[in-house]
Order: structure tokens, then sequence, then C-alpha cells
């Protein structure tokens, strides 16, 4: 594993929370105005849906208000005076009324009340005020569809923002790709970059869109509903705000708890991948080598590692949801049990019980999601940590002050190195102290053992990195005064690595340059001699190239040597281009190349000692010094470094 | 995913048996529970109700609600376990299910997949165990009994509480069936982003050389544009289901009090009461289907990406071993270090042309054996068919007089030492990479390791690290370099002290040099090995006691470096591209 960024561990734990989600609203600065808005309508829903439970306690009392019968004197009086009524009705009940005394069962009543005459019954039996209750219906009714109407588009504007934040976030990095220094990506791991882009961005925008909508929800439903619980009636509301505390104190401790199970969980899990990729891609060898038994030896320990927090971390927070349900229970209980003795001593109606029930849900409830918003908004933090330390990466220099530009058609071609002195690291000095002059038209090669230095100076020379000290001049103009995009515009560069990417085979050879024809194409793939190929190809040149395919290394190498040789620049460099290549196909293309070079300045590095005979200068490099230069037969005579390197090739092994 | 969930074992589903159990005391203390709020409620009305008959009803109650939270813990605990249990298991089988794959089985799935498919796609099914076993066994049982318990109580609520339901599927079944597509796409797109990034990435040098970072930019933006276009839309339809889940909720309460109220004021004097319980048992009992009801949709949303990850696994679990294993432990001494190829054809399962073609040859006991040709010729894939990453298509392969095919594979891989072109580095010491693998034999000690650095040429440069052998080194090796990786790939093959050896172009990333020095030492120090040698210079083969050239899958020439010169056209021409006639002549 290269050396993460920073010093920050890999795992998702921020340092500072509160700083990660300052940042966080400061990336967000272009969205404030929606979000604004986003957040009023949760905000104004949630009301809404506090406001509700209230109406409906009216209704139930206007429900029980139509419940016990009518036995008032007034009543009793009005039906003595109603002429309608038979003489034996009123007697019967009149009758009735008389034996009633304290140790008459209501219920009693009320069935030999039903028994009642009709007439009677009209007198006596409850009625429900329906005006009022169809008045309080359509109310609720608006009420639930405004607050539906709301929480819709609170999750509509929710989820432009946090999209569009989250096409924003990648755009930023890949740009930032661009940005920075070669040497960043020496020490960062491709997947660790790529896993920015797409996990840390997909956590951050998730977060958005679902958890701090309901958070602001949430919150104000808390908030609402205490207040309305207060002012509906204050022991209630006490009593009901004590019994969820305890629930909410042990939900508390279980969190708290958990969260080390759920980083365990991720790191187990980081290890065991890693197992996994390093047993997959050296398939072959695990296989020769019986590396099976420790491998899966390996393999069990880190499976049991991962189901053990798994186990653990699954299990608490499966805990969650239960006790969430039964710290409602619980306050429903409490709720009902002080309500009762509230309603019974005459303090309460039966209506703030039921008002209660329901607020003591919206009590419990938004609090679980403020618990799970929390949860998520932790590691959404410190996946936006992730991507915002990678965009506040040092980028390099910038070259807005630079004036001096070289016109790629006017360049002559010399190339002057000047005590140049670098190293990846300030204390590892690779090249010590180089100096050597080119003229135009001559084709230099730097030769050496591994390690030497050569690649390095190609990527001096191409300003991917910056030297230390000394300088590199093209036609008297020091590199450090031209732009990066201009001194690249000056080379033509084909590497040891074939760089294919997704696209048609095309697309790949005329890469980002215009003004190509398509029989210009051809030509250079007949020189390069992939013309054959790729014209079997099932599309031919459309075939799209994907990463799985059974292009052969050398093939892949020959298209990209057609890339290079379509591009018109007055320098080339050829790393190790050839070397996926049969010796014999390589004579083919160098022989091309060689026409190629004609009048342009041309840097070779190869191991393949036959390739460079012909080099007008040879650059022998060891240790980050040229130890010896000259060409073939000079420095073959001079019987050194490079006539020992040269003729090892031809001793016999015995 | 049904086929994988067949994994599950006796203990296992005893454990789920028991979670079911629960399952069901756990819902029955539930729906209990809306009877007490009745009591309670019908106790709060009624005068003349002693205060304590309401305590014993509350106290109940929380009993009730205790015991489904004590069930609940433990329904949680085993699912969990099931779950955890559940994925160990599957990762393992994967994992070895891979480990025996082939060459071809591995190509196939691609490197990356098999990966994903190993962690992310397990994690899938696990997650989905874990919430969704629960809610499966849950919510039809609830929603039953709790349709049960409010079953002839008004047909006008219940057609609320009907009409609520089928309101929310109808919704939910829209939702899916305009969504899931989408899911679809987006995970595609997911994976184009990442290709676009992973190509800027890995061919950084190029972008800039070619100054062709906005290229890039612009591509990766047409694809972010529309990752962002189907996310959006996707996100924002399921906006809806929130708000349309509470309506549902809302006005089915409001529309059971409301019809509640028409009900009591027609109802007898003395029924009225009760059936205003009714009604609050009623609206409580309804929510609990309904809410019911969204859990199991809630499942089916959460299903369609369980099942992909689930068919990706079984395809894995599935695919047929092209290689099987045979039985042979041992052979004759006397012919160990022989290999022979009978009249050996090859070609790709699925492919029309072959590979290689009636290749014939013997390799006798410390023999050198060398393969060259031009790209595409054919050499890697011969060599590979001798520790069978794939089986021949015709003819045969003899190792110590035995076809490779009968031989046990541990058997036949403790005979071989192979050095891939590439060379594998693990993550873990210097030692612990030399010593890797069983060869049969005791296990390899550090003096052999230490042998068989200084014999691959790499004692000067291990020696030079902090910690010398105990070195730790990345996986994939990024601390060193390409040549001191592919040094240490050659010990590790010397420490296995095998009969045969093979090197797949293992040379290639040597100066000539050391390239040199080393055959030259490993001939001293394996000199009754068998060896194999495919390569790209003349210099690393012209020694070989048997050259065999390669073109387009047939043998053009056998025999030693002067015997080819002479005779092989092909040879020549590829010996002549990297010498002069002087030197050929000289050597």
């Amino acid at each position: 594993m290269p050396k993460p960024m920073g010093n920050k561990s890999n795992f998702e734990r921020p340092n500072d929370f509160k700083s990660a989600m300052k940042k966080l609203v400061h990336y967000l600065n272009k969205f404030h105005t929606l979000l604004i808005i986003a957040f009023s309508l949760a905000a104004i829903s949630s009301i809404l849906s506090i406001v509700a439970p209230n109406k409906l306690s009216s209704m139930t009392d206007i429900i029980t208000e139509g419940l016990a019968p009518n036995l008032t004197e007034e009543t009793i009086n009005s039906i003595i005076e109603d002429e309608d009524i038979s003489n034996e009705d009123k007697k019967e009940f009149l009758t009735y009324i008389k034996t009633i005394d304290e140790n008459t069962s209501s219920n009693d009543i009320l069935k030999k009340l039903d028994t009642m005459p009709q007439d009677i019954q009209e007198y006596i039996k409850p009625k429900i005020d329906f005006t009022a209750i169809k008045k309080i219906a359509i109310v609720l009714g608006i009420m639930y569809i405004i607050s539906a109407i709301f929480s819709f588009f609170q999750h509509f504007f929710m989820a432009t923002v946090s999209n569009n934040f989250g096409k924003e976030l990648r755009n930023k990095i890949i740009n930032k790709i661009n940005k920075l220094p070669l040497k960043f990506f020496d020490n960062n791991s491709t997947g660790d970059i790529l896993s920015r882009i797409t996990n840390d961005v997909d956590t951050v925008t998730q977060t958005l869109s679902q958890s701090i909508g309901s958070l602001v929800g949430a919150i104000t439903l808390v908030i609402g509903s205490v207040i309305m619980m207060f002012y509906t009636n204050f022991i209630m509301a006490i009593s009901a705000i004590l019994a969820s505390l305890i629930g909410f104190s042990l939900m508390t401790i279980i969190l708290k708890n958990s969260q080390k199970y759920f980083i365990a969980r991720q790191e187990e899990l980081g290890n065991m991948n890693g197992h996994i990729e390093e047993i997959y891609s050296g398939h072959n060898v695990v296989k020769v080598y019986n590396g099976k038994k420790s491998a899966d030896k390996k393999f069990d320990e880190l499976n049991e590692r991962v189901f053990n927090s798994v186990k653990k971390s699954q299990f608490l927070s499966g805990l969650m949801q239960p006790i969430m349900m039964f710290i409602g229970n619980l306050s429903y209980v409490t709720v009902c049990i002080v309500g009762a003795l509230l309603a019974m001593n005459g303090y309460i109606t039966f209506g703030v019980i039921v008002a209660f029930i329901v607020y003591i849900r919206l009590f419990t409830n938004p609090l679980s999601q403020i618990a799970q918003a929390m949860t998520s908004l932790q590691s959404a933090a410190a996946a936006s940590e992730r991507i915002f330390e990678f965009l506040e990466e040092k980028a390099m220099s910038d070259e807005k002050d630079i004036t001096k530009e070289l016109n790629k058609d006017e360049v002559k071609g010399n190339v002057e190195f000047k005590n140049v002195k670098f190293g990846y690291n300030p204390d590892r000095i690779i090249i010590k102290d180089f100096s050597a002059k080119v003229k135009p038209g001559q084709k230099i090669a730097i030769v050496g053992p591994t390690g030497a230095g050569k690649t390095t100076m190609v990527n001096l020379l191409m300003k991917f990195y910056e030297i230390n000290s000394g300088d590199i001049l093209i036609d008297g103009i020091s590199i450090k005064e031209l732009k990066r995009e201009n001194v690249h515009e000056l080379f033509t560069m084909v590497l040891q690595d074939t760089w294919l990417f997704n696209g048609t085979v095309k697309e790949n050879i005329v890469y980002n340059q215009d003004n190509l024809s398509e029989k210009r194409v051809k030509e250079v793939c007949e020189i390069v001699g992939v013309d054959h190929f790729i014209k079997s190809l099932p599309q031919s040149y459309d075939t799209i190239i994907e990463d799985n395919d059974t292009i052969s290394s050398g093939q892949k190498q020959l298209i990209t040597i057609a890339r290079g040789m379509l591009s018109h620049t007055p320098f080339l460099i050829l790393d190790e281009a050839t070397s996926n290549v049969d010796t014999r196909t390589e004579e083919l293309v160098q022989k091309a190349m060689d026409k190629l070079m004609e009048g342009r300045t041309s840097f070779i590095i190869a191991h393949r000692l036959s390739t460079i005979k012909n080099a007008d200068l040879i650059l022998v490099m060891k240790d980050g010094n040229i130890i010896e230069q000259g060409n073939h037969d000079e420095l073959m005579k001079k019987k050194g470094f490079y006539e020992s390197m040269y003729s090892s090739q031809f001793e016999k092994v015995s | 995913m049904l086929k994988l969930l067949k994994k599950l074992k006796g203990k296992d589903i005893v454990l789920i048996f028991i979670s079911f159990i629960f399952i069901i005391v756990q819902v029955w203390l539930d729906l209990r529970l809306p009877d007490y709020m009745s009591k309670i409620t019908q106790l709060v009305q009624s005068e003349g109700n002693a205060m304590s008959s309401i305590l014993i009803a509350g106290g109940k109650m929380l009993l009730c609600a205790l015991g489904s939270l004590i069930s609940a813990v433990i329904v949680g605990f085993i699912t969990a376990y099931i779950a955890a249990l559940f994925s160990k298991k599957l990762r393992k089988d994967i994992f070895e299910k891979v480990e025996n794959f082939s060459l071809g089985e591995v190509k196939k799935f691609s490197t990356s997949s098999l990966i994903t498919r190993t962690t992310n796609d397990v994690t899938q099914i696990e997650m989905f165990l874990a919430m969704g076993l629960q809610l499966l066994i849950k919510s039809p049982i609830t929603a039953l009994w709790a349709i049960t318990k409010i079953l002839n109580k008004s047909w006008q609520w219940s057609a609320v509480v009907g009409g609520g339901v089928l309101l929310l599927l109808s919704t939910l079944t829209f939702l899916m069936l305009v969504v899931i597509p989408r899911f679809k796409i987006v995970q595609k797109l997911l994976d184009k982003i990442n290709g676009i990034a992973r190509e800027n990435l890995t061919g950084i040098r190029v972008v800039r050389a070619f100054n062709a970072e906005k290229y890039q930019e612009e591509k990766f933006n047409e694809t972010n544009n529309k990752l962002t276009k189907t996310q959006l839309f996707n996100q924002r339809t399921f906006g809806i289901m929130q708000p349309v889940m509470y309506l549902i909720m809302y006005f089915s309460t409001l529309a059971i009090y409301f019809i509640g109220s028409y009900i009591i004021n027609g109802a007898l004097m003395s029924e009225k009461v009760i059936i205003f319980g009714d009604m609050v048992v009623f609206s409580s009992y309804g929510m609990q289907v309904i809410m019911s009801f969204l859990m199991l949709a809630m499942i089916f949303i959460m299903y369609p990406r369980a099942a992909i990850s689930a068919d990706r696994i079984n395809e894995v679990l599935d695919e047929k071993f092209s290689i099987v294993d045979g039985e042979i432990t041992n052979t004759d001494k006397n012919k160990e270090g022989t290999v022979e190829f009978k009249n050996v054809s090859f070609k790709y399962p699925d492919a029309d042309e072959y590979i290689l073609e009636n290749i014939n040859f013997v390799a006798n006991k410390g023999e050198t054996v060398a393969f060259i040709g031009s790209t595409g010729s054919g050499k890697s894939t011969l060599v590979n068919l001798i520790p069978r990453f794939y089986d021949v298509t015709d003819g045969q392969i003899l190792v110590d007089g035995i076809n490779v095919k009968e031989y046990k594979l541990e058997y036949l891989y403790n005979k071989i030492g192979y050095i891939p072109q590439k060379a594998v580095i693990f993550s873990g010491t210097v030692s612990e990479n030399v010593a890797y693998g069983e060869n049969g034999k005791k296990k390899i000690n550090q003096e052999t390791i230490k042998k068989a650095i200084e014999v691959a040429q790499g004692k000067e440069f291990i020696e030079k690290m902090p910690n010398q052998y105990d070195a730790y080194l990345a996986q994939r090796g990024t601390n060193i370099s390409g040549g001191q990786k592919q040094r240490i790939s050659i010990a590790r093959a010397i420490a296995r002290n095998p009969e045969i050896y093979i090197f797949d172009d293992s040379f290639s990333a040597l100066d000539y040099k050391t390239d040199y020095i080393l055959r030259k030492e490993l001939k001293k120090y394996t000199k009754d090995a068998t060896t194999f040698i495919v390569a790209q210079r003349i210099g690393t083969i012209m020694n070989a006691d048997k050259i065999i050239v390669l073109d387009k899958g047939k043998c053009v020439g056998m025999g030693t470096h002067k015997e080819l010169l002479k005779k092989c056209s092909v040879y020549k021409e590829i010996a002549l591209s990297q010498l002069s006639e002087e030197e050929l002549e000289n050597a």
C-alpha cells in the first residue's frame, strides 16, 4: 500500500466533525438558497403534522361528547312537558329514572334506556355535532395535503441540491487529478482516488438527500411537539419526556458503543479485500506454488474477524428499532396513566390524552431519526473530509504569468541539460549532476541498468516533475519559462506502458488530435504493421477496445506507436516503446520510425542494445550520472561499462 | 437468490426456526398492545373504575412491550448471527471456487469482477438477509394477525384500511416499474464513471503528454451529466413515496374517525362506548396493517439489488471447472525430470483458430529448452500447458512419463517452479515471499532462502534494505523496482528446488548483465533440473540445449543455436534483427 494522503488513516473517522461540517457548508454555498427553501419546507411540513393531532383531538372530544345519554334535569323536564309523548311512555321512563341509585351499573342503565320508546329516545339519545366534525375533517384534510406537498418539494429540492453537488464534486476531483503534480500519484494508489470519486461522493450525496432533510424535519418535530405538549398540559408533558429520556440514555450508550464495531467492520472488510485482491491477482503463482493452504488459512482468519465484527455491528444497529418501539410504548403507558389520573380528577378531557398519545409518537419517532441521521452524518463527514482533502492538495504551480511560447513549427530542436539535479524525495537525490547538449535532428539513446534514472530524465524533460537545481533548455529557453502545455506540445511520447482507453481503435489512435484523415490513420497503421490486425477485428477500426480484451500487449504497443507517429512534433521520446514487440516487428517499426525521426530530435530508452546501436549519441547512465557518452563504436573501443553490458548478451553460460 | 439460501444448513435452519417462533411471540405481544390500549381507554372513559385497574392494565401492557423488546433482541441477535455466518460461508465458498479456477475461468470473469463478487456482492446479500429476513417473516404475520383482529368489527372501517393498502401497493408498484430499470442504468453509469476516471489516472502521463486533459474531462462530464440526470430522476420520483405514505396513513385515520362518528351516532346508547373503544383500536390495528404492507413492499424494493448480486455469485459458484484433478501422487524415479509433448494442439474453448498446432518434443532431465518467436506465436501458451493453466485440445503432455491430466494437481505443482512474466509479490517480508507456498517437502529454511536470493542476484539490493531479509514488501511490490520484483520471484522458484523450471519471459525486466550472471549462477545451482525458457532476446536463449522456434502456433525449427542459424530462416531473421552477422559468428 502506498502511503495514504497526508497523515490521516484510511478509515472513515473524521478528525474533527465540526470542521468537516463547516467545510461542507462552505462547499455548498452555491446551493444555499435552494437549501434554505428545502429546510423551510421541511420545517413547515413538520409543524403542520404537529398541529394536526391537536385538531384530531378536538374531533375526538366532539365524538366523546356524544357518548353519554342526556339525563339532565332539563331534558327530563322537557320530556314531561312534551305533549306529543304518551303518558304511558312518560310513566315508564320516570319510574325507571327513579330506580337509579349509586349502585346501578352504567351498563344496565344504558341497556334499559335503549329499550325506551322511540319518542323518549329522541330526547335522551346523545347527538354528535356533525357540522363541527365535518369542518374539522376538511381543515385536517387540507393540512395533510399541504404538508404532503411541502414534504414532496422538500425531497425534490434536496435531491436536486445533493445530486448537483455530487456532480460538481466529481467534476472537481477529475479536474484536480489533471492539475496535481505526478509526484502525488507516486504516493497515492489509484484505487484510493477512485474510491473518493465514487464511494465518498456517493456517501455525501446520499446523506444530503436523505438525512439532512429528515434531520431538519425531525428537529422541528421534536421542538414543536415539546412545545405543544407543554402548551396542552404541563404535568403530562414532563412525565412523557421523563419516560422517553430513560430510553434515550440507553440508546445513546448503544450508539456510542456500536460505533467502534462499525469502524472495526470497515477495517476488517478492508483487510479481507486486500487479501482477496492479492490472491486473485497472483492466482497463477498461488496455484503452482501450492500456496492455497496458506492463503486459505489467512482468509479464514480474516473471514472470522469480519464475521465477528459484522455480527456485533449488525446486532447493535438492529437494536435501535425495538428499543424505540419500547420507548414509544413506555411513554404511551405513562401518558395514559398520568392522563387517566388527571382526567378522573377532572383536570383534563379525554381528548387531551388522545392528543398526547399522538404527541408522544411525534416526539419519539424523530428522536430515532435524529440518532440515525447523526450516524450517517458522521460517515458523510468522514467521506467529505476525504474529498476536500483531495481537492485541497497542492496543485502544480500556476502558469498564468508565463508569456514565452515556443511555436512547435518553428522549433529547431536544440536541447541542453545544465547541471540537472533531481530527486523524487528531496533527501534522496537520483539525478546528481547531469549535463548534456543535444543538436537538432540527433538521435540520443539513454542506456543503463534498472534504477539508473533513465525514465526520470524523460519525466524532467517533459516537465512532469520540477528539477531541484540546474536547468533544461529548449532552443536556449529554459523549460521553467514555458507553460507545461507548451512543452508537451513539442514532444511526442511513446511509453512502455501500453495505455489504451475504452473507445474505438480509431479514437485511440487519433487521440485528441484534430484534422486527421482516415487515410492518414490507415497509412500509419500500415507502416507500423498493425493495419492487418485491426482489419481482422470484428468492426475493424471502429471496434471498441475494452478492459478485458484479448488484444496482446504487443499489439497494444503497436497501436500506441501509431498514435505517437501521427503527431508532428520537433521532439520524439521513446521510452522502452518497443519492449513488448518481438524483435522482427520491432525492426520494421524501427525503420518506419527512423524515417519519421529524420530531422527531429529524438530520445530513446531501451534495454535491447540492438535498438540503439545507430544512435548519434549514447548516454550511459549509472546511479543518476552519465558515466560514459559517445556513439556505439566509440564506446565499444573504450571497453568500459557499455562494452561489458553489450557483450554480456553473447557470453556463453556454462 | 433461493438457490443461495439453500446453503443454509441444519443448525442455521434450527436458528431460523427459533427466531421464527420469537417473531411470532413478538407479533403476538405487539398485537396485544392495542387491546390494552383500548382497555385503558375504556377504563379512563367509564367513571367509577378504580385507579388500580388502570395501573394493572398499564402494567400488563408494559410487560407485553418489554416481552416484545426481549423477543426482538433475541431475534435481532439470531438474524445478525445468521446473516454474518451466511456471508462468511458464502465468501469462503466463492474464494475456494476461485482458487480452483483455471486461467481460462479467471479471464472469463476478470480479476476485478471476481473481487467485487467476493466482497461487495456478498455484503449486499448479507444486508438483505439481516434486514429482509426479519421483515419477510414479520410483516405478513403482523398483517394477517392484525386483519383477523379487526375483521367483522365494521365493514366500513375495513374498507378504509383495505383502500389504503391498495393505494399504497399501487403507488409502490408504479414507482418500482419506473425506477428499477433506471437503477440498473445508474449501476452501469457508475461503472463507466469509474472506468473513465481510472483511465485518466492510469494513463496520466499520456494524457498530459498529449495535452488531453480537456478531452478526458469532457468525456467524464458527459457521463457524469447522464448519471446525475438519471439519479436525480430516481430520487425525485422516490420523493413521492414518503408524502404519499403519510397521506395514506393520516387519511385512513381521519376516515376511520369520521365514519366512526356516524356509526356511533346511530348506535344504541349501551353500545356507544364500546364502539368508540373499537374505533380507537381499529385505527391503531389499521395502521399496523398498512405499516406491515409497507415493510413488505420495502423488501421488494431491496430485493432487486440483492437478486442481482445473488445472480453474480451464482455465476461464479456454478462455473464448471475446465481442469479436472487427477489421482496420481507418485512417479517412477528413473523417469524424473523428463517432459514430453506429443502432438499437442491447443485452442481456446470458444475460438476457431488454433493457438498451437501439433507440437512434438522431448526435454530430458537437466536440459534447457528455450522457445522463441514473434508476438502472438504461442510460446507463452505452450509453457502454460505444463502446469495445466489450460488443458491441451489434442495430444498429450507427459511429465515423468505420465500424462499431466492424471496427476493430482498438488503433486504436479510440487515438481514445478514457475516464474511468470509479471512478477507477483505478496504483502509480507522478503523471506515470506521467497518461502511462499508448499513443495511437499520440508519447510523452506532461512539458509535456503538466502541461497536462493543469492543465486537470483538479489543479495546485494536486499542486504541494502532496512531489515534485510525481513524487509516488508508492499502488495504488488510497489516499494521495489520491476527488476527487483523479478529477482525475488525467481528466488521463490529456486527456493522451492523443483524438478522443472518454467521461465515465462521472466528475464525481460533485467538488464543484460544481470540476466547473464543470473542464468550462469542458476545453471550451476540447478544442474539436474529441466528448464524451460520463453524469451525475446536471442542472448538469453542461445546457449540452450534445444531451441524451439514458433511461428503462428507451429514449430518451424528445433535445434541448437548454431543449427538453427543454418537451417531455420525464421530464427535467423530474429537473430539478425538483434545482432549483426559478425556478432553472431563470434558468439
